[in-house]
This record gives C-alpha cells, structure tokens and sequence, in this order.
C-alpha cells in the first residue's frame, strides 16, 4: 500500500552516511575526553592550586589585650570576649520561601525586629534601617554582652549572626579613669597607659587559614599558621585602694569648695612610684557616650597653674646652700618691696623674720628679697633642675611642660615673683616630683608609673642632704602650729609640707579667682610619701591653700601611712594614750 | 470470583502490552544514566533538598511521558506531524508577537493558566514534520524537496534566534539538518558548507584579537552572544563576567583529577564557586567528584544511547522512521556535545542543559519524547516481524 512497506527500500537510509555520522561523533566525544584529559591529568596540579586560592584564605584571628594591674595585681582594665550581632541579606529569590536556609535577614517580620529591638535596647526603626535590602552584612550593634547575644541566636532569626570581639572593661570605672585611659572600638589605647603602653599590651594577631564560599562566608577552619600571642600584661605603680581613697577625699573636696576641678598625687619617695593620680571631675571608661569633653583631662599631667608659694622652699634651699643664710638668718619682711611702680607686699606685715619662718609664714617679702641677692641665672638653673619648664616625659598623653622662661629676658621684678611663683607655670606632676629633693637627701629620682620592685639608687643631686634636712624643718614648721597649714596635721605623725594660693591668670590679667595647693610629704623622720592636692577655683568662702587643700592633703596621707604600716614618729598626745588604753586597742 | 480472575487477567495482558513497546537496552541504559544523573543531582542540590524531591518528581513525570508515547504507532505520529509543527510555529510566532520578556529574551508566552516556552517543543515537532515530509515524497526526492525541507526548517529556527535563544535555535536547526542529511543531501551542497563552516571557526580563532577588539560589530549577533564567542577565545579578559562561567567550571573540573574528590566533596562547587552547578554545569559538578573516571563512564553512557537509537533507526521498516529515529539519536549528541563543550571551555557559553542530568522539567519530558519516539519506532518493527 506505501512505499514503505516495500521490502526493496528497506536500506534506504544510506549506511555510509550513518557510518560517517558515527566517526563524526565519536571525533567530537574522543576531543571532549581530550580536553577532560588535558584538565584533570595534565594540568590537574595547576587547577587544583587555582581551586584552592578560590576557597582558602588566610584570616587574622584577634589576640586578646593585655590586662592593666595595680602594684597588687588587681584588675584596672581587662578585655572580655563579647559579640557583635551582624544582619546578613541574601540575594532576593522568588523559591526562597520554600527553604527557610535560603532566606537571610531581609525576610525579618516587623515582629521579629520588634523582639530584636527589645533585647538589643534599640529603636526597631533603626535596626530595620541597618538590615540590607538585598545581598551584603552590616551591624546591628556591637560589643553586646555574651547573655544578651545567646538569647538573640536562641531566636534562631534569619539572616543574623553573632560575631566574637573582645571588649575592654574598667572594674574601677571613673576611679583611676585618668591613669588607666580607654581604648577604641578597634582595641587601640586611646588615652591614659592604654595609650601610652599600646604596644606591650597590644597582642600578636595569629593567622589561621579557613575555607570559604563564594560568599566569603567562613566554612571551615582548617589549619592555624599562626597562634595569636595575647598581649602582656602591664602592672602600674597605682595602689587601688589608695587610688580610691584619693579620689573620692578629692570629690568630696571640690564638691565642698565649690570648685571648678581638682588633682591630688601620691608618690613614693623611694622608688619614684607614682601611687595614686585623680582628677576631678571623671568620667566612666565603661559609657562610650561619656568619651569626650573636658572630663578626659588627666589635669595632673595637662593642666599648668602658677605654682604659688609652694616654690618658695626652693629659694630657701638656694639660700642654705649659699652659705650667706643659715637657718636662723633675720630677713626683713616689713612694708613692701618696690620695683619701679610696681610693689610686693605680705597679706599681713610680718616684720623681721628668720629664714625658717620666712617660710613658715610665706612671706612673699622675704622670698622675694633673698631671691634678688641671686642671679637670674643662677635661679633658672635650680629651677630647671628641678624639672620644671620641661614635659616628665612619663609617655603620657599631652604631658604639659609648663612655662619658665629663659633667665636673660628676666626683669628684677620678674625673678622676684617667680619666687613666690608667679610668672611661670607648672604641673601639679611637676611640682609633686620637685618636693623629692626634700623628701630625700637633696636628689631628684625620675617618676614611674609601673611598678618599681628595687629603691631607686641616688638620682640628681640638687641640693645637699645638710640644705635638705634644713628645709625638711621649715617645712615641718610650716604645717604646723604658727604656719600657714596647721590643718595639714596627722595625729601620730610629723608632717611637712608648703601652702600655696595663686591668683589665676585671666586674659593677661589676675582675676579674683585662685588655685589653692599644699604640696608636703611624711614622715619628716623618714619621708615615705609625697602628697600633692591641687583645688582649682574653691569658691565656697574660702580659697587658701591651708584651709582648702592641706586637709585634703591630711585624710590622703593619713590614709597612705596607716595603709602601708609606716610607724609613727610623733609623740602622742598623752589624752589619746588615756583613751584607747581604756577601751584597750592600740592607738595606731 | 472467576468473574474477577479473568478480569484481572486482562488487565495483566494490559499492562504486558504497554511494557512492550518499551526497548529493554534503551530502558537499561535510560535508567543508569537516569541513576547516575540523580546521585549527582543528589550532590549538587546538597543545600536545596527541596530541588532534589522537585527533581524527582520531574523524573516520574517524564518517564511516564515517555510511556505513553511509546504506545503510539509511527503511522499514528505521521499523522500528528503537521499539526503539531503547526502549532508550534504558530505558537513562536505568538512569542514574536505577544510573549514575555524574562531575562532581556522573549521566550514566554502565557496561555492563561501558565506560562509556555514554545521553542521546546519544536525540538522534537521540526524532525518529526520533515520526517514526514521526506517519508511522503520518498519515491521522487528532488532538489525542489530539499529546499521545501529548508524552508520548513529554517522558519522556526529564525523566530528562536530572534527571541533571541542561540541555544535552542542551534538544537532546533541540528535536529532538522540530520534528517535532511539522512534524507540524502547532496555532497556538492554539504562539502561547501562545512568548508565554510570550518574555515569560519578557524579565522575566528585565528584572528581573535582582531574580531573581538573593542567597536567591532557582528552583523545579526546581539552583543552578548559576541561577548560569549570572544570570551571563549580568551577567557581571562573578563574573568569577572562572561569569563567567570568558563574559568569556574575549568577550574572545578581541572581540580577533580583524576578519580575526583569524592560525592559531595567538591570544594568549588559545594562552595557556590561554580554558577548554575546543578542546572547547565551540572558536568562540572560530576566531573570535580568523580573525576576523569566519572566524566568517561558518563560518556561512554552517551555513547550506548546514542548508539542504540542508530541501531534503531538503520532497522527500521519504514523511511519516516529511520530519518525520526536517527534526527532524535543525533540531538541527544548534540546536547550532550554542546553542554559538556561549553562547560569544559570548548565551545562558547550557550544555555543548553546537559541532557537526562541537568535540573529542569521541561528538558527532560521532551528529552524522554524522543525516547518514547526510539521506542516506539522500535516497537513497530518487532510488531512487524512477528
């Protein structure tokens, strides 16, 4: 009926050509086997290696920073691991509601960013801001406590992600704010020994090769090439429970003065440890909102002042070791002191007085008329050797060096004030360290703010141990009944030490505002402490340094010498003996 | 009771005679490849399961296509060729006209209830309706014939290529110039044209630099079928764009050596490294876990099909059958050829799945059409020699 069905056509389909057909094809497949060949065989080294660049990389792995010590090992700063929530988006993909694994955080239900908001403490319109729209990672918020991250994964949201970081954390808060300082989000030191020892603190960042998606997503760590090495540990002079101690007396005192600030410093005679530094006001390491403004001075260091009167011992000391003044030599103090139009005077007239009650007294007079029988150069070089006018170079942080001008541009009426310690300015630091001449036996030791375990042996010898035993005396006159600081007295010991009330300076002009210092150490026997409190504007009635800062003075060296057991080396008055005998403690 | 017993005989002797129009080789070898294509979709959709069940069902579907259609006589099918070459014409030319525009191509169109991509079923009407042709005019084939089969070919095949989809007008035109090849075309017209072809392609190679410099037009190629075509001749001059398809999967390949890195184990892949690794790369997926061994066995696979549907079509009785049996064998090394060619960087980068393993639904019912078409060929001449 068809064709087709004539057995005669049944090999019309040519077999030649089906033949060729099948060579052609198996030509084809044999050079698609060649190419596998030459990929997998030949050049298999080659891709591999370019396989593995794709999915393997070298990742830094953070190293913990490390800790800031006081003298006795307690905790100022510490880094503690903490977690940053991280919003991850996928690419949009109309499938995606059929695998929950494809979906990342753009899929957040507004409930769901609600009860993210509430756990994170933050608007839920802001974290529905930091989620990306489509494909990319952003933070949520960082540094979130490890509880409040584990309860955010509990949710098991889409999309986010908690990521390790280490967080730095200040047990003492705005206690020792200003010795410790604070490091950025970055684990840099920002401030205080956090800057000033970033590089010992900071640790080694180790290297660790991982397996990655073409997503850059971590897969798999595979091996470590490098172990982080932490950063060592840095153990400061600062005694904590002192550091307390300063701190809260020197509150209490600008809050009771009515004052602008304050600095109070502790130092040890022997080592040249610096034991405690506050200023106030503070501010807590801790609140990153508070790391700004003006409560980040670390005054005792920054801050220059007109030293006052507390520079006079040092005329004294020149005077002594001149060999024209003894301890006893008449100096008169009476009326004023004329330089051209311009007069010195004493708030009261004092008359004649010896040298030792020159000081005892303050007398501005007297000072002044001993410093003129001087050079102004021979005046600029005790002074500059006794480290003013030159940063500490502690590695501070905007260390000030104060002002002292050179001695050939000095006018007579200039070197006279100076005496008295005006015309030049000073750090609290600064004039703290100078009272080690008389502290020790007429040398200055350098300051430290890590611990020191050996006494410093002699450093440079200003004055000699004669001149400075002397001063030790007018000083301890000083702060005793018939000086300027009666109230820097300590039942039990015998105490020294120098008042000093500066006019402070307002646009070139002396305003009727003061800074009201005591600098002094104890016990005059054996001086182990140096005390230094600077009150900055006291404006509550009284504004002298003795009535001012020598009580503040008093309760931090008191505290210091009971803290550390210094025996006592005043006789005690027999009353007191009557009465602890009676309820039968020691009296000291 | 005895009611039911010779009922459910009859129903026996039902089912007998569907299987029988199945031809056990091909069944055997469709279900190794079918097997092995799971295991490795099974590898690749590792992070999709819900990909993997949707594969799965995709499988049912097509090999039950595959059933029915192997039931149905060619005397039958000559009679559907027409109408359904068409349809589908008119169907593309629809496209043309009102389709929807998915990814910069024109290729949808929406029929109401879903949408259809018409250029797919041309791969199997356009060799069945020149078969037809060829078998209708098979006492007298002239030259006027050959150029009625050209004309019949080349209208589908330039409204694909306009949608624009190179792929599949590529596929389409390969599956009607084998049965016109098998129909006995001239050497004088073929020898011309493959010189062409092959000088083409060895200029293009040649001169490469030259033709892909910057401001240089193809006439009648959009500028990303150019980008492919360049991209092939120096991957790494944009390894962030076209380059990166080409780069990724040598690389996966390349890395597998050459027993592989084991099921579920490549790295490139597992890690997103290789793009569209369980739809058009699929092959890079198979050839980084099972390596060299892998790639040979699958094609040695190919090779048993395709062989198979030769055998089937140089035994048929009838001219329509052997030109419909042979046009189908050869796609299916078309596909083959053309996929693992590009995924391996031979041939430039052409949406074409991977014939039985890639990912896709409407691939595979057409792919299992074609069996079903082998099979039913088959099954006519065994009914005819009993």
């Amino acid at each position: 009926m068809k064709f087709a069905h004539n057995p005669l056509l049944a090999e019309l389909l040519p077999a030649w050509r089906a033949r060729l057909m099948l060579i052609v094809m198996m030509a084809l497949f044999g050079g698609l086997v060649a190419r596998a060949f030459w990929l997998q065989v030949v050049n298999d080294e080659f891709y591999q290696r370019k396989g593995e660049e794709r999915f393997s990389r070298v990742l830094p792995t953070p190293a913990s920073r490390g800790r800031v010590l006081d003298r006795n090992e307690q905790v100022l700063a510490m880094s503690t691991q903490v977690s940053a929530i991280v919003a991850e988006s996928r690419p949009t993909r109309s499938d995606a509601k059929a695998n929950p694994k494809d979906i990342g955080a753009e899929k957040l239900s507004p409930a769901q960013i609600r009860q993210l908001a509430e756990l994170l403490g933050m608007d839920h319109r802001e974290i529905a801001r930091r989620i990306p729209e489509n494909r990319g990672r952003s933070y949520l918020k960082r540094q979130v406590q490890p509880e409040v991250a584990k309860q955010i994964l509990a949710l098991k949201l889409p999309g986010i992600r908690a990521e390790p970081e280490y967080r730095r954390y200040y047990p003492h808060g705005e206690v020792s704010a200003h010795v410790v300082g604070f490091t950025g989000m970055d684990d840099n030191g920002l401030e205080g020994i956090e800057l000033a020892m970033n590089r010992p603190l900071t640790g080694q960042v180790g290297q660790r090769r991982v397996i990655t998606d073409a997503r850059r997503n971590v897969v798999e760590d595979i091996e470590v090439l490098a172990p982080p090495r932490d950063g060592g540990d840095v153990r400061l002079a600062i005694d904590a429970r002192l550091q307390f101690l300063v701190h809260s007396k020197l509150k209490q005192a600008v809050t009771d003065h009515k004052a602008r600030a304050g600095s109070a410093v502790v130092l040890d005679t022997r080592t040249g440890e610096v034991l405690a530094l506050a200023n106030w006001p503070t501010y807590n390491p801790n609140n990153r909102d508070q790391l700004s403004g003006p409560p980040l001075r670390n005054r005792a260091f920054t801050d220059t002042y007109e030293p006052g009167s507390t520079i006079k011992p040092i005329i004294a000391a020149m005077a002594l070791e001149s060999g024209r003044y003894t301890f006893d030599t008449p100096v008169d103090c009476s009326g004023k002191l004329f330089f051209g139009r311009a007069s010195i005077g004493d708030a009261h007239s004092h008359g004649t007085l010896t040298l030792a009650e020159v000081i005892q007294k303050s007398s501005n007079i007297g000072v002044a008329k001993i410093a003129g029988t001087f050079k102004p150069s021979e005046m600029w070089h005790v002074y500059d050797q006794m480290g003013f006018g030159s940063p500490l170079r502690l590695g501070f942080p905007g260390e000030a060096g104060g002002r002292l001008r050179p001695a050939a541009s000095w006018k007579p009426v200039e070197q006279a004030t100076m005496s008295y310690g005006h015309g030049m300015s000073v750090t609290l630091m600064q004039m703290a360290r100078s009272y080690m001449v008389f502290a020790r036996d007429g040398d200055l030791i350098p300051l430290s703010l890590t611990r020191v375990d050996t006494p410093q042996v002699n450093g440079l010898q200003v004055f000699s141990a004669q001149t400075a035993r002397e001063v030790r005396r007018m000083l301890e006159m000083a702060a005793g009944p018939g000086g300027t600081a009666p109230k820097a007295q300590i039942p039990g010991y015998r105490v020294a030490g120098k008042t000093g009330t500066a006019h402070k300076l307002e646009g070139g002009a002396y305003a009727n505002k003061y800074i009201a210092s005591f600098v002094g150490f104890a016990p005059v026997s054996d001086p182990r402490y140096i005390v230094a409190v600077m009150i900055d504007e006291p404006s509550n009635g009284v504004h002298y340094g003795g009535q001012v800062a020598a009580p503040v003075f008093s309760d931090i060296m008191n505290a210091t010498l009971r803290a550390t057991g210094v025996p006592p080396d005043a006789p005690v008055p027999a009353l007191q003996m009557a009465k602890n005998s009676v309820t039968g403690k020691e009296g000291w | 009771m005895q009611l039911t017993a010779s009922k459910w005989s009859a129903v026996r002797e039902r089912i007998g005679g569907v299987l029988s129009a199945l031809d056990p080789p091909l069944l055997a070898i469709t279900v190794l490849l079918l097997s092995l294509a799971t295991l490795v979709m099974g590898s690749a959709t590792a992070d999709f399961m819900y990909r993997f069940e949707a594969h799965l069902v995709n499988l049912a579907v097509a090999l039950s296509v595959m059933l029915v259609v192997a039931q149905i006589p060619p005397l039958r099918l000559m009679q559907l060729a027409l109408p359904f070459y068409a349809v589908g014409v008119v169907l593309l030319i629809g496209v043309e006209l009102f389709g929807e525009t998915s990814k910069g191509a024109q290729r949808w169109l929406n029929i109401g209830f879903t949408r259809i991509q018409p250029s797919e079923m041309l791969k199997i009407s356009v060799p069945l309706m020149l078969a037809w042709y060829f078998h209708r005019h098979e006492a007298q084939l002239r030259v006027r014939d050959f150029l009625v089969a050209a004309v019949i070919l080349l209208i589908p095949v330039l409204l694909i290529f306009h949608q624009p989809d190179l792929g599949t007008a590529i596929l389409v035109l390969a599956a009607g110039v084998f049965v016109i090849f098998f129909a006995g075309l001239s050497w004088k017209l073929i020898i011309p044209v493959l010189t062409v072809g092959v000088i083409a392609i060895a200029a293009l190679a040649a001169e490469g630099d030259a033709i892909c410099a910057d401001g240089v037009d193809w006439p009648g190629f959009k500028a990303y079928q150019r980008q492919r075509v360049c991209t092939l001749l120096d991957p790494t001059t944009d390894p962030r764009g076209s380059g990166f398809h080409i780069i990724q999967s040598s690389i996966a390949i390349g890395s597998g050596g050459v027993f592989g890195k084991g099921w579920r184990e490549g790295t490139q892949t597992h890690l997103e490294f290789v793009p569209e690794r369980h739809t058009d790369f699929i092959f890079a997926v198979m050839a980084e876990e099972f390596g060299l061994a892998g790639a040979v066995v699958l094609l040695c696979i190919y090779i048993a099909m395709i062989g198979r549907g030769l055998m089937i079509a140089a035994r048929s009785p009838m001219l329509f059958g052997r030109l419909l049996a042979g046009a189908i064998s050869l796609s299916f090394f078309t596909y083959a050829f053309v996929n693992m060619g590009m995924v391996t960087g031979l041939l430039p980068v052409v949406g074409v799945p991977l014939p039985f393993v890639s990912y896709g639904g409407t691939a595979l019912v057409t792919l299992c059409i074609g069996l079903g078409l082998l099979m039913s060929i088959e099954a006519q001449r065994r009914r005819r020699q009993r």
